[in-house]
């Protein structure tokens, strides 16, 4: 599988080297190589495999396990929005709604621009502040419609 | 800063930082939790720097970035020492005037002070706040006066005494006989007692492992993540006790993904340990070894299961393993593990320090000590809230969180996360502690309280939880699985107006078997919030099966809104903001909804003040 980014593979060496290339800490290798490339490219998998000394069957099978890693590209900005209990009691679902809109996009699907992904998470622990959302590692409480849209077109000036 | 090579160098730190703490001297505490920081502490921060700078206070004034104080309701929150002064929902516009006339005045901006919701009365000190005063914050209370970086903060306010109480007063079996006899049970959801869990990890030989449970996967709790975030060194010192009474040299802190601030504290926290020598090789020079690795999980709730945490560790899927052998036997990596919440380890140094005794003198009989609850969702004061074992729900609810808010009705209180159930009103005055809540269907849990107003679905409630759980599910075992689908299916078809008759006795079926069949917890403890939603709440399933209605105007299918003629004012507010343009009607005329154009979003339920738009 070829996805169409250009992999810095010293980088990636240097992501192993900090976990001291113990399998046990696939998942967070991962999800460090996520954190560059918003996804794990696949073409890291073998590269993986041999370097912890495990199958590629069982690298597939953490990666999908997992929420936090996804084998296909992401948008720029991850969208999350909490859909925790909480959150959802106070009306999350019509802020999930209203960006579904916006994006014209499903939870787990990517604007066609490649700017944004939105995806539900259940529950980022401000319970008290809902409804939350998270764009990549900023979070944005006591949201409603507008301002939930606000939050994304200031991120949209941004990459403009 | 060299290591601390023996206890008498550790309190010799700690007294020379009291001494420089200097009482009287002008400090603001900023609440940098995560929550307070979602409404934009950093903004704030940054105004009261520049203010200060301005005034030339820089050196005059210390700020501080706290932990989460707990009212996170009325967050960004700022508390100025030594008076105690309370600034609730500060922003950057309000900092100057709060630098002018609090710090270089002397006096309150009076239109800032909190106001109590309930009472309407203005008080300027937490310390007299009904929120804050009706609690007992014995393990939450430093969370405001540190600097969760700052190990000397730890260190100034009694840090790592217990541990070296630990270290060099008691023996390991002192140790164990203590967190037995304080009756510290397991502050996760399971409520194993502590002491007995750490006295069957001793018991069996080989590489013996600590392990943190970060993981806090319940939606609607967050008392873990603020306090690993805001004092983190209280868990790990927790963790240094726990490991000299059972015998072990290697601790882990799983902490979930979603918790970055928790990760970046405690890794801070981890190295300033090291540091002073507080862990690592021969902590105080004591000659014991111990240190602390993190690993970060995945977005996975099972994970927060103690078989499937250890397989997580372990880099594998989190997929839990029936426990015919407990992990205390054969755990992470086959050797004997010791696995316990981050509340749980919290409390441990309190023990210590002040003692058994005077530990078991809080709570009830079989339920000692405190317990921190996230208080959330139709409630006024939503917040971290720490009190005694044995309070009543109601003190909770109405006393602390100040009851519901916009004047409506409480319906159902929703504890212990999706392993719990929903408890309605008649239960309010039910002590909450480990064993009381059971008796009504839920169970205390890891703390979440989530409290329902009447314009909450409880057949919605119950298909968000199973949706939930099914997503989650590992999917090993057919019960779990299988059963959570056709849950799903079952509650999802009821509210879409699909609900047959049967639909009801079919989902008791099938709860009760995936309760005795399942593999883990998740599985067995998934249909409780069904079956206690239909326990108490069987009126609202039979008005979505049998009438086709959803009483609470949730289920979009099975309600729509209609304008009462002879409440409405024509006040015009509904009008202007139907995102639909389906509202009709003149101003100060009664208004319609064209019913083929809305969309039923609820904005004009949500906003008419004279309860005018109905629910039919």
């Amino acid at each position: 599988m070829q996805s169409k980014v250009d992999i810095d593979w010293e980088q990636i060496d240097q992501i192993i080297t900090r976990y001291e290339s113990d399998k046990e800490a696939l998942l967070m290798i991962m999800q460090d190589i996520s954190d560059i490339y918003n996804f794990v490219p696949p073409e890291v998998v073998p590269v993986l495999a041999e370097k912890l000394g495990v199958r590629k069957s069982h690298i597939f099978s953490v990666a999908t396990f997992y929420k936090t890693i996804s084998l296909v590209p992401r948008g720029k900005y991850i969208v999350h929005v909490c859909t925790g209990t909480a959150c959802h009691v106070r009306g999350a679902e019509k802020v999930m709604d209203a960006l579904k809109a916006e994006f014209k996009a499903q939870e787990g699907e990517t604007t066609v621009d490649g700017l944004f992904t939105l995806e539900g998470v259940r529950c980022i622990g401000c319970c008290a502040s809902g409804p939350v959302m998270t764009v990549n590692k900023e979070t944005h409480g006591g949201l409603d419609r507008s301002s939930a849209l606000k939050v994304i077109e200031n991120y949209r000036n941004l990459s403009s | 800063m060299a290591k601390l090579q023996n206890r008498e160098a550790l309190e010799d730190l700690r007294n020379s930082l009291q001494a420089k703490s200097q009482k009287g001297h002008r400090l603001i505490s900023l609440c940098a939790g995560s929550g307070c920081g979602a409404y934009g502490t950093a903004k704030v921060h940054g105004m009261l720097l520049d203010e200060l700078a301005r005034h030339n206070l820089q050196d005059a004034v210390r700020v501080k970035l706290t932990g989460c104080h707990g009212f996170c309701e009325k967050g960004p929150i700022m508390v100025i020492h030594p008076e105690g002064i309370f600034y609730p929902q500060v922003t950057p516009e309000k900092v100057p005037e709060i630098v002018e006339k609090t710090l270089i005045g002397q006096q309150l901006v009076d239109k800032l002070v909190y106001k109590d919701p309930v009472t309407r009365k203005k008080i300027s000190h937490e310390s007299e706040i009904p929120f804050y005063k009706l609690q007992k914050r014995i393990i939450f209370g430093n969370n405001g006066l540190i600097d969760p970086t700052s190990i000397e903060d730890y260190i100034a306010v009694g840090g790592y005494a217990a541990l070296a109480k630990a270290l060099f007063d008691l023996t390991p079996q002192n140790i164990l006989s203590e967190v037995k006899k304080s009756g510290l049970r397991g502050r996760g959801g399971g409520g194993f007692p502590t002491g007995i869990k750490w006295e069957s990890c001793r018991r069996h030989e080989g590489q013996r492992y600590v392990i943190c449970n970060a993981d806090e996967g319940d939606p609607g709790a967050y008392m873990d993540r603020s306090l690993l975030e805001g004092n983190p060194h209280s868990v790990i010192e927790g963790m240094i006790i726990g490991a000299i009474a059972i015998g072990s040299n290697d601790g882990y802190v799983y902490v979930r993904h979603e918790y970055p601030l928790a990760v970046t504290n405690l890794t801070t926290a981890l190295q300033n340990a090291r540091r002073f020598g507080l862990l690592g090789d021969n902590i105080l020079g004591s000659g014991f070894d111990f240190d602390i690795r993190i690993s970060r999980g995945g977005g996975a709730f099972v994970c927060g299961e103690s078989t499937a945490l250890m397989a997580s560790l372990e880099g594998k899927p989190g997929r839990p393993r029936a426990k015919y052998v407990h992990t205390v036997e054969k755990g992470f990596r086959e050797g004997p593990s010791n696995l316990n919440n981050v509340e749980t380890w919290a409390n441990v140094p309190v023990i210590i320090n002040r003692g058994s005794g005077w530990y078991a003198g809080i709570g009830t009989e079989k339920s000692k000590g405190t317990k921190i609850f996230s208080l959330v969702g139709k409630v006024v004061n939503t917040g971290l809230v720490e009190v005694p074992m044995g309070t009543t729900l109601r003190q909770i609810i109405f006393d602390i969180g100040g009851g519901i808010p916009k004047k409506k009705q409480f319906k159902a209180v929703q504890t212990g996360g999706p392993s719990g159930g929903c408890i309605p009103e008649q239960f309010l005055d039910l002590p909450v502690d480990f064993d009381e809540l059971s008796k009504v269907g839920s169970i205390m849990g890891s703390g979440g309280m989530i409290v329902m107003d009447q314009d909450t679905c409880m057949v919605d409630v119950a298909r968000y939880f199973v949706d939930f759980l099914k997503d989650e599910s590992c999917g090993q075992c057919n019960p779990c699985r299988e059963g959570l689908k056709n849950m799903l299916d079952i509650l999802t078809d009821i509210c879409q107006g699909r609900g047959r008759e049967g639909d009801i006795e079919l989902l008791e079926e099938l709860g009760m078997m995936m309760q005795k069949f399942s593999l883990c917890g998740l599985g067995t403890s998934a249909p409780n919030p069904v079956l206690t939603n239909i326990l108490y709440f069987r009126h609202e399933y039979e008005a979505h099966i049998r009438d086709k209605k959803c009483p609470a105007g949730i289920c979009k299918p099975l309600f729509h809104y209609e304008i009462d003629a002879e409440a409405c004012t024509g006040c015009h507010v509904c009008f202007q903001k139907c995102p639909q343009e389906a509202v009709a009607g003149d101003k100060k005329k009664p208004h319609r909804i064209h019913q083929d154009k809305c969309i039923k979003c609820g904005i004009c339920y949500d906003g008419c003040k004279f309860d005018a738009i109905k629910i039919c």
